[in-house]
């Protein structure tokens, strides 16, 4: 039931991504139903002796082709292109233009991740710095090496709220501005935080989404050193196992996914074509420990719960059809042993009998996992999935875990006719949140 | 009642600043008029524009006593952002009279964990570079340069396992909300100097659209470490000091001279809870949050952050948290604005205070924190927000330090004195363009 007013329903009337696996929709979408990889070796800096060696990075992307004036973006770093990139085709899609809506009244919600350091140089000024006899770096030798070697642009353009400054100048938003960084979980609370901005009036359109590049040599260190990553050795398309008994850690990815959000009443006006519907958010934390997940998925529970309840559903009905009213689950399924018994008895504790029944997967066996990016190229995963008609598989799914008894769609993509999914994100620190959309219907 | 019509108020407060932890040191500081720069002597800083910040004596705050006995092993794996809102936050309960976890309360904790949310905002933490070149000097050559193949070998091993967890932005939510068991709502707001500002916000529509009854809420940010301050270096916005006593008078807001800022660490966590649970626990109340309001302004340069002259981001969202309070802008009483000193955001701040207020500005006491205490990045909401709740409910404006001449502003000099605030704005805006105001008013004593 949708009793909520046209000012209060929120739609997404555009999406864009540029991930692992391509820069536009459709190209993506199709690597996503053929069970494809972003994996390889690491290209990024010399990874040869790390404990991982490979990553799902973005290839052959030119910023400057989603750009009119490309000279204004160009301090730009990594994480801003990525969302420069999936804006514009969000906003092209949403048939947005100047003019074609009030700048005050537009705002923008992202989950973008901090910055690349400027590795080389920062190591170079810090070596330079070292006094071996203190064991400390020397604060006169290090600012002299620090105001010689590095760049004024490459320090502040790690500021994690600079993409909000670039896509504010690029696309004319005035509006409220924020930037969340919980982690994975990120864009998944960006995008509802948004929601929640659009319900109460505070603006008519947001563009939300997240974007992040953590491979780099400290990012794939800190992960490494913290054992969440995978460390396979062989082919590395087969190195992220979500839900699959051998699962040994995720696989690092980097991107962006971008969707405008807009009032039903906001869309109506400009004549913009709903894609699908957000229908509800929730949003909760562990605070159990600061490197495990609460053992028992009470968090995780808490927040599809809230979402469910905000979008009206109750996660033990069935539909005329007899199905669960979840069609599909877009898992957070990072890969790691804990993430993915936990969300699985999340998921149970949610959804009762009916969680067997209910179709999830994790694209993150695809595409790596984005980070703060994940949860905006899942849940725009989810809404193509409404869309088609299709939902994408879980690759590598080989080894059922006699723990793990859903339906994972181990590595075949299946056509199911979708019309409400579930968009789940978990982040390290304890942030859950989740998403629920629906097929629009006026 | 519709959960938006909930009144949402501030019910203990937890600033942590170079006065030292609590609002009474905040508070203090401000109406004797002492500002709390001083040298910095965490590293050497002589190579830098300025040698000065806002820091925390070392005796003023120690984490180690902000946290249950269970939680001390925790601590070292806290970055210096981390610990300050760790302290910031047992501070904010303390005040507010809460019982939470550590109390160990026999019935329960006072706000149930689930309707405790938490949104802190954060920086851009540093990486110790003691601790990371340690490492990094197992990893060279030879001729003594950094190898990658070295690094993966022997040099991230001596990094402690948990080393990461150390400047992830959301640790300081994280740590708060474990140790405190704030299973609500939690957010990790990364808008520079807009940070805390914007999560108090949060809080506030957290709280109105029913999903938590109480927060805590704010920002902390530690800037006085050499990454840190280079970047605020490389981007204009450092002030000039040589000696102790130019340090006292080098953020000059407003002022024709001014010259820059200086950084500093704290800023806050405060308690932003319903009316309705504040009245029923018998707690007090600072001020009530009546309005909110954000925009984002054009940067054509990232660095230098000059907005354009006709740039209505600014004057935005002072204007919307002005009308979302129900209020117009001769019912604002007092301002605390950005006031960093910084001369690109002080000019952004007085056209869009202009733009609002018109003729009666000069008029409109100004209260400036950061001449006392530095600016301490994502923290700087949290302490303007802090000092004018505090000024509401002692009906009192601060003092102030500022050494320029500042036409058309009251925002010179000027010891503390008694004041009628029914009313009072407070805005940020980051470096990045990030807007945020709220508006704060004074609740009587039968108000529900």
């Amino acid at each position: 039931m949708n009793q909520r007013s046209d000012d209060e329903r929120v739609v997404i009337t555009g999406m864009g991504w540029v991930t692992p696996l391509g820069h536009d929709l459709d190209t993506v979408w199709k690597q996503l139903m053929a069970s494809g990889s972003g994996m390889a070796p690491i290209t990024r800096f010399d990874a040869s002796t790390f404990p991982t060696k490979f990553a799902a990075e973005v290839r052959d992307f030119d910023v400057n082709q989603f750009l009119d004036d490309p000279s204004v973006h160009e301090h730009a770093g990594p994480n801003t292109q990525f969302a420069l990139g999936a804006a514009r085709q969000a906003w092209t899609q949403a048939g947005l233009a100047a003019g074609s809506f009030d700048p005050l009244r537009a705002g923008m919600y992202l989950g973008a991740g901090e910055g690349v350091l400027d590795f080389d140089n920062y190591v170079a000024v810090n070596l330079a710095g070292w006094n071996e006899e203190s064991r400390r770096v020397d604060g006169d030798r290090w600012v002299a090496e620090a105001l010689e070697k590095m760049q004024a642009f490459r320090e502040i353009e790690q500021e994690p709220n600079m993409p909000l400054a670039h896509l504010g100048r690029e696309f004319g938003i005035r509006g409220p501005a924020y930037n969340c960084l919980t982690a994975c979980a990120a864009s998944t609370q960006a995008i509802g935080e948004a929601t929640d901005i659009l319900r109460r009036g505070d603006a008519d359109m947001m563009l939300s989404g997240g974007t992040h590049t953590m491979i780099h040599p400290l990012g794939v260190t800190g992960f490494n050193r913290l054992t969440a990553l995978s460390e396979h050795e062989g082919d590395p398309t087969e190195a992220s196992r979500p839900f699959d008994r051998t699962r040994g850690g995720f696989v690092m990815g980097e991107g962006s996914g971008m969707v405008i959000l807009e009032t039903l009443t906001h869309a109506k006006a400009r004549g913009a074509t709903p894609l699908v519907e957000v229908r509800g958010y929730g949003s909760s934390c562990d605070a159990y420990r600061i490197t495990d997940i609460q053992p028992d998925g009470r968090g995780a529970a808490d927040a599809m719960h809230q979402a469910l309840a905000e979008a009206g559903i109750d996660p033990h009905a069935t539909g005329a059809d007899g199905r669960p009213a979840v069609h599909y689950i877009s898992a957070h399924g990072t890969g790691t042993k804990e993430n993915d018994s936990i969300e699985t008895r999340a998921i149970k504790r949610v959804f009762g009998e009916l969680a067997p029944l209910i179709p999830m997967s994790s694209i993150k066996s695809m595409m790596g996992h984005l980070i703060a990016a994940a949860g905006a190229v899942e849940l725009i995963t989810s809404a193509m999935a409404i869309q088609h008609g299709m939902i994408p598989p879980t690759r590598n799914l080989h080894h059922p875990d006699p723990d793990l008894d859903l339906d994972y769609v181990p590595n075949d993509a299946r056509v199911a006719t979708v019309d409400v999914a579930l968009s789940n994100n978990f982040g390290f620190g304890g942030q859950n949140n989740t998403l629920v959309i629906s097929r629009f219907e006026d | 009642m519709t959960t938006s019509d909930r009144r949402v108020v501030l019910s203990g407060l937890g600033p942590i600043t170079a006065a030292g932890v609590g609002i009474e040191s905040l508070w203090q500081a401000a109406c004797e008029g002492a500002s709390a720069i001083s040298r910095i002597e965490r590293f050497d800083a002589t190579g830098f524009r300025s040698r000065h910040a806002g820091t925390l004596p070392a005796d003023a705050f120690k984490v180690r006593d902000s946290v249950p006995k269970s939680y001390r092993k925790a601590t070292k794996v806290m970055a210096r952002d981390i610990e300050l809102a760790v302290g910031a936050a047992a501070a904010a309960i303390a005040d507010a009279g809460l019982l939470t976890k550590p109390d160990e309360p026999v019935d329960g904790p006072t706000i149930p964990s689930n309707r405790m949310g938490c949104h802190i905002g954060a920086g851009l933490i540093a990486a110790d570079v003691d601790e990371l070149t340690l490492a990094l000097t197992k990893s060279v050559d030879a001729e003594g340069r950094f190898d990658y193949g070295l690094w993966g070998t022997q040099g991230m091993g001596h990094l402690t396992p948990l080393w990461l967890l150390k400047y992830l932005p959301n640790m300081l939510a994280c740590h708060v909300t474990i140790i405190h068991d704030c299973q609500g709502p939690s957010n990790t707001i990364t808008c520079a100097e807009s940070s805390a500002t914007l999560s108090i916000g949060e809080s506030m529509r957290a709280i109105q659209r029913g999903g938590a009854d109480a927060c805590l809420s704010g920002g902390c940010d530690s800037k006085v470490n050499p990454m840190a301050l280079l970047r605020q270096q490389f981007a204009g916005r450092i002030a000039k000091t040589t000696d102790d006593d130019s340090a006292l008078k080098a953020i000059r807001p407003y002022a024709e001279d001014a010259d820059g800022t200086l950084v500093g660490e704290g800023g806050g966590i405060l308690v932003v809870e319903a009316l309705d649970s504040v009245r029923k626990r018998g707690g007090r109340i600072y001020a009530e949050i009546s309005g909110f309001g954000a925009a984002q302004s054009s940067c054509p340069d990232t660095v230098g952050a000059r907005f354009a002259d006709d740039d209505p981001g600014v004057a935005h969202a002072i204007a919307s948290a002005i009308r979302n309070a129900g209020l117009a802008p001769e019912d604002i009483d007092a301002i605390v604005p950005f006031g960093s000193g910084i001369r690109v955001m002080d000019d952004a701040d007085r056209r869009a205070m202009k733009t609002v207020f018109g003729d009666r500005l000069p008029t409109i006491p100004l209260m400036l924190p950061i001449p006392f205490f530095g600016c301490c990045g994502a923290g700087t909401g949290a302490i303007a927000i802090a000092l004018a709740a505090k000024a509401i409910e002692s009906q009192r404006l601060p003092a102030r330090v500022n050494d320029g001449v500042t036409e058309g502003l009251d925002a010179a000099a000027t010891p503390s004195r008694d004041a009628d605030l029914d009313a009072v704005l407070v805005f940020t805006t980051s470096l990045g363009g990030q807007t945020a105001a709220v508006v704060l008013t004074r609740v009587g004593e039968d108000d529900s």
